[in-house]
This record gives structure tokens, C-alpha cells and sequence, in this order.
């Protein structure tokens, strides 16, 4: 009877507890909100009372308007599909080849004495500079779109590749050694586990650059895309469509990075690094 | 039976780490080598391990000459080496891989169970301390029940009682399958505690310059005279192979303080 109420107040106190703290959970991120949106909720009502006319730069309720009216036409899911194919395609060749070559070079320190230099040389050009050779070569249709993407994504897979593989520890390789693991055996369970949380950064950032070059790409010329909205809200004067796909962007941005940090996730549990666990 | 004839190693650098370094080590022996920073003890372990190469003479185990890593041949080093992305399970099991599942399952279980980890085998080895760690490092050794263990400074990380504890542990161990065990260690009563020969090295280049047999019976008792005898000796030789001061054989002219600071 007396110890009833002792549990319940325990309970009780643990629940108080934790209760603030989901609260805190849920609280933080929205904190990150606080400023973007008071801003939209300013200029909204600055283009209510009429202090501005909201031509060159259109209220949220404008955007919205835009971009459901997009939405309905399935015009938007038409450039957004076109320009998330282009990325798609690019990212994958960007990829193949800059993980290739980046663990060659990593693995075998003569092929990195040969190709390396080369293509710190090609790093330094501005990838941008490729878009009137790549036409010249590759027509102005899709093949030079995702050439040109494919550049921009391999050079942060290749240097991330081959950094992480060139420093792995030899500590590490030398326990594969004494268990006499074979060349592939060694590379399939020391070396690639031992570069993947590399790898994912470097995934992550060829990502990025990739959805950079498509805006490029898409400017150079395109008949649909995200890019096309762009210029083509740029040249018929419309602001909101301009703002609609920039949004349309960041959307697609941050769905597909997390998307890759979602699926690398099962496989880094094991990292424990400073923010690993954030 | 594993035996070292003549063995030297120069190391890219110029250096001579090692010079004429002969040793046979019986089915079952553990020897211990002691000897200053420097003078080559590490050297030696990789090569008997196969991991590096010497420049002259040849490690030999039971006639085949090892001039890389062998299956019977296992190693723990100073760190444990655990790879991050593997549970402790995973870790112990790593040499084992050519093994069924059922088998490795049931081995892993065992090595685990005998080194106490057993409700260990699923974390990470984020989430061992120190001496957890070298415990499932000495157990991925045992594991494939190597005939030879070397062992680099496998305990100098850890604390005094830790360190105590785990050599025990080790001998237990030991007993289990009686491998041969080679164990490099700066610490003096490590070595007499483990070893039935303690091997003494001197630097520049390192040689072997003593050997001394502690002939004492097992289970050691850490108090005992003849203990602190065999330690004493172990003391005066390490002290002369530094050349310092001539000491007696038995080493009761030696100060005990002015021995232990030098390495
Ligand atoms: N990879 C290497 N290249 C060149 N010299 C080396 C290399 N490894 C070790 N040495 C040198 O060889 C000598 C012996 O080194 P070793 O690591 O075997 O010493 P040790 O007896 O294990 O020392 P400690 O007790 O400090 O661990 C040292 O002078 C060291 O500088
Ligand atoms: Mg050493």
C-alpha cells in the first residue's frame, strides 16, 4: 500500500523529466524556422499594406500560387524529372569513374605518380570552361548536359577516394596481413569499410557539385529542365517562376543528400568519431 | 619448434635495427624478450611474424623458412588493432572467415567465453575500454589456434592491476593448447611472471646478449624469494648490457631504483 504511491511519483518524475526534453527534441530544429519564416510572414504583409508592389520580388503567396499552378499543369514534374534524370546520369558516370580511378591511384602509389598530376592540372580548370568544347564534341543535347555534370561530380569522388584509400592505416592493413588475406579479400573487408565514411562525404559533396553543373548545363540550352524555368522566367520577366524552381532546387538538393546519408547510415553505426553521434 | 639463425635486418634507412640474431624457441616455451627502447625488439617480432622481411639469416618454424605471415604463426600487438567496423564477434572471428558460420559462430563463442567478454560479442569496439579491447585482441589471435603467439608490449597501455590481471589471463590461456609464446615487454616482472627464459637484448645494432632461465614453478608467486631472485638477475643483466656499472651476478650490489630508470 505505502509503496504505491512511492512508484507512482517515480513515475511521475521520470516522465516530467523526459517530457521537457521531447519537447526540446522537437523545439531545436523548429528554432532553425524562426528566422526564414517571420521574413516571409514580413514581406507578406509589407506587399499586403501595399509598402511594395512585389513585382521583382513576389510574395510567398505569389511563389505558392506559381508553383501549384506548375504542380497542376505537371509542368513542374516534367523539368523536375528531365533535370533530376540529367543529374542521375551524371552522377552515376561521375561516380563510376572517379571511384575507379581514385582507388587505382590510392592502391598503387606508381599509377598515382602518373595520373595524378594530370588531373590536378584538369581539377584546376573551371569546369565551366569545358561547356564550349563539350558542344563542340557532344552536340548541345543531353550528351554534353551530363558530360559536363559527370566532370563536376568526379573530381570530389576521385580526391576523396584516393585520400582515404592512400591513408588508410597501415596498422589496420597489417592485421589483413597477418590473417594472409588476398589482394581482393583485402580491399572487400579492410579497405573499402576502413574508406566508406570517407567516401560517403565524398559522395555527398560530388552530389552537390553535380546539382551545380546542371544549372549550368540547362542554361547552355535546354527545352525543359529545372534550369530552363530559370532563364526562361528570367526572359519573360516572371520572378515567382524564377523563385518556384530555385525552391523546386532545394528541395531536390537536400532530398537526395539525405537520401545517400540515409542508406550509408546502416552500414557507419560503428563510427565513432567527434559529431558522429549528432 | 622455432628457430632464428643468423638473423639481421638494415632498414631502408641505413639502420641496422637487428645483427646475428640466434634463438630457438621449443613447442610450448614462452620466452620473454626485455631490452632497452630501441634495440630492436618490435624488429624481431615482424620478422618472426612474417610481416617484414629480414636482411640476413632466416626465421625458420619447423623447417619451412617464414618469409611471410603464416597461419600458425599469430600475432597481438602493443595496440589491440580491433577493426572499427566489426563487433567484437565480428573481430574474433576475423581470421576465421574461411570457416562455415556454424563453426566460426561456435569458436568465436568459446575465445570470447575464455577471455570473459562473452556478453561482449555484440558492441563495438568503441565500446570497450583498454583492456577489454586487448582481451578480444588476444582472443581474434587464439582463435585459430596458432602454434607460435607473438605478443609486442601486449599490456604496457594498460594499469598495474589491469596488466596483473591480464597475465594471468594470458597463461591461462596458454595452458589451454600450450602455443609457444615469444612476448616482448619492458616491464621486468612481466616478463619473469610469464616466461620460462627471458632473453635479454642490447641496442646499436640489437643482439641478443643474455639469456637467462627463471626456473621457477607455475603458478608464480609474485612474493616469493626466488622470484625476486630471477628479477634481480633479469636487473643486472639489462643494467650490463647498457654497460653501466659492473654489478654482481646476483645483482645484490645494484640499486633496485637506479636499474628501473633507465628504460
Ligand atoms: N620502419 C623503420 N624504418 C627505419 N628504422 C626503423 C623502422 N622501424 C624501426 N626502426 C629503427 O629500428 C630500431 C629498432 O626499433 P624497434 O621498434 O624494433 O625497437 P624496440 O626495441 O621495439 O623499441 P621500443 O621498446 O621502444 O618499442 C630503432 O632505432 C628504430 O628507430
Ligand atoms: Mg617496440
Amino acid at each position: 500500500m505505502s509503496l504505491l504511491p512511492v512508484t507512482i511519483s517515480v513515475d511521475t518524475a521520470v516522465a516530467a523529466e523526459r517530457a521537457p526534453r521531447r519537447l526540446a527534441r522537437l523545439a531545436l530544429p523548429a528554432l532553425a524556422l524562426v528566422l526564414p519564416v517571420s521574413l516571409a510572414i514580413l514581406w507578406e504583409l509589407l506587399v499586403d499594406l501595399g509598402v511594395s508592389d512585389g513585382r521583382l520580388v513576389p510574395p510567398p503567396s505569389t511563389i505558392l500560387a506559381t508553383l501549384s499552378e506548375l504542380a497542376a499543369t505537371g509542368e513542374l514534374s516534367r523539368h523536375a524529372g528531365a533535370t533530376v534524370l540529367r543529374v542521375a546520369a551524371g552522377f552515376g558516370l561521375g561516380v563510376a569513374a572517379g571511384t575507379l580511378l581514385g582507388a587505382l591511384t590510392g592502391y598503387y602509389a606508381l599509377l598515382r605518380r602518373l595520373v595524378d598530376p594530370t588531373l590536378q592540372a584538369l581539377r584546376a580548370i573551371p569546369s565551366i570552361a569545358w561547356i564550349p568544347l563539350f558542344i563542340l564534341w557532344l552536340g548541345i543535347f543531353e550528351t554534353s548536359k551530363v558530360a559536363l555534370i559527370a566532370v563536376g561530380v568526379f573530381f570530389p569522388v576521385y580526391l576523396g577516394v584516393m585520400g582515404a584509400i592512400a591513408s588508410v592505416d597501415r596498422k589496420i592493413v597489417e592485421v589483413g596481413r597477418v590473417f594472409r588475406l588476398s589482394g581482393p579479400a583485402m580491399v572487400r573487408r579492410i579497405l573499402l569499410p576502413a574508406v566508406l565514411p570517407a567516401y560517403v562525404v565524398a559522395l555527398r559533396s560530388g552530389l552537390g557539385l553535380g546539382w551545380m553543373f546542371v544549372v549550368a548545363a540547362e542554361f547552355m540550352g535546354a527545352s525543359e529542365g529545372l534550369g530552363y524555368l530559370l532563364v526562361d522566367g528570367q526572359q519573360l520577366g516572371k520572378p515567382a517562376q524564377i523563385v518556384a524552381a530555385i525552391l523546386a532546387f532545394a528541395v531536390l538538393g537536400k532530398l537526395t543528400d539525405t537520401l545517400i546519408h540515409l542508406l550509408a547510415a546502416p552500414f557507419l553505426r560503428w563510427e565513432d568519431a567527434f559529431g558522429a553521434k549528432r | 619448434m622455432l628457430s632464428l639463425h643468423g638473423v639481421g635486418k638494415t632498414y631502408a634507412t641505413g639502420l641496422r635495427a637487428l645483427d646475428g640474431v640466434a634463438l630457438a624457441v621449443a613447442p610450448g616455451e614462452i620466452v620473454a624478450v626485455v631490452g632497452g627502447s630501441g634495440c630492436g625488439k618490435s624488429t624481431l617480432l615482424r620478422l618472426v611474424s612474417g610481416l617484414d622481411r629480414p636482411t640476413d639469416g632466416e626465421v625458420v618454424l619447423d623447417g619451412t623458412a617464414i618469409t611471410a605471415p603464416h597461419e600458425r604463426i599469430g600475432i597481438v600487438f602493443q595496440e589491440p588493432r580491433l577493426l572499427p567496423w566489426l563487433t567484437v564477434a565480428g573481430n574474433v572471428g576475423f581470421g576465421l572467415a574461411d570457416r562455415s558460420r556454424a563453426e566460426r559462430a561456435e569458436r568465436v563463442a568459446q575465445a570470447l567465453d575464455r577471455v570473459g567478454l562473452a556478453d561482449k560479442a555484440g558492441v563495438w569496439p568503441r565500446e570497450l575500454s583498454g583492456g577489454q579491447a586487448q582481451r578480444v585482441a588476444i582472443a581474434r589471435a587464439l582463435v585459430t589456434r596458432p602454434e607460435v603467439l607473438l605478443l609486442d608490449e601486449p599490456f604496457s597501455a594498460l594499469d598495474a592491476f589491469t596488466r596483473i590481471d591480464l597475465q594471468d589471463h594470458l597463461l591461462d590461456l596458454w595452458a589451454d593448447f600450450k602455443p609457444t609464446l615469444l612476448v616482448v615487454t619492458h616491464d621486468v616482472d612481466e616478463a619473469i611472471v610469464l616466461a620460462d627464459r627471458v632473453t635479454v637484448m642490447r641496442p646499436h645494432p640489437g643482439r641478443i646478449y643474455e639469456t637467462i632461465e627463471t626456473d621457477l614453478p607455475r603458478p608464480r608467486d609474485r612474493q616469493s624469494a626466488a622470484y625476486d631472485f630471477a628479477k634481480r638477475r633479469v636487473l643486472a643483466a639489462l643494467d650490463r648490457s647498457l654497460d653501466r656499472k659492473a654489478v654482481t651476478d646476483d645483482g645484490r650490489t645494484m640499486s633496485e631504483a637506479g636499474a628501473a630508470l633507465w628504460w
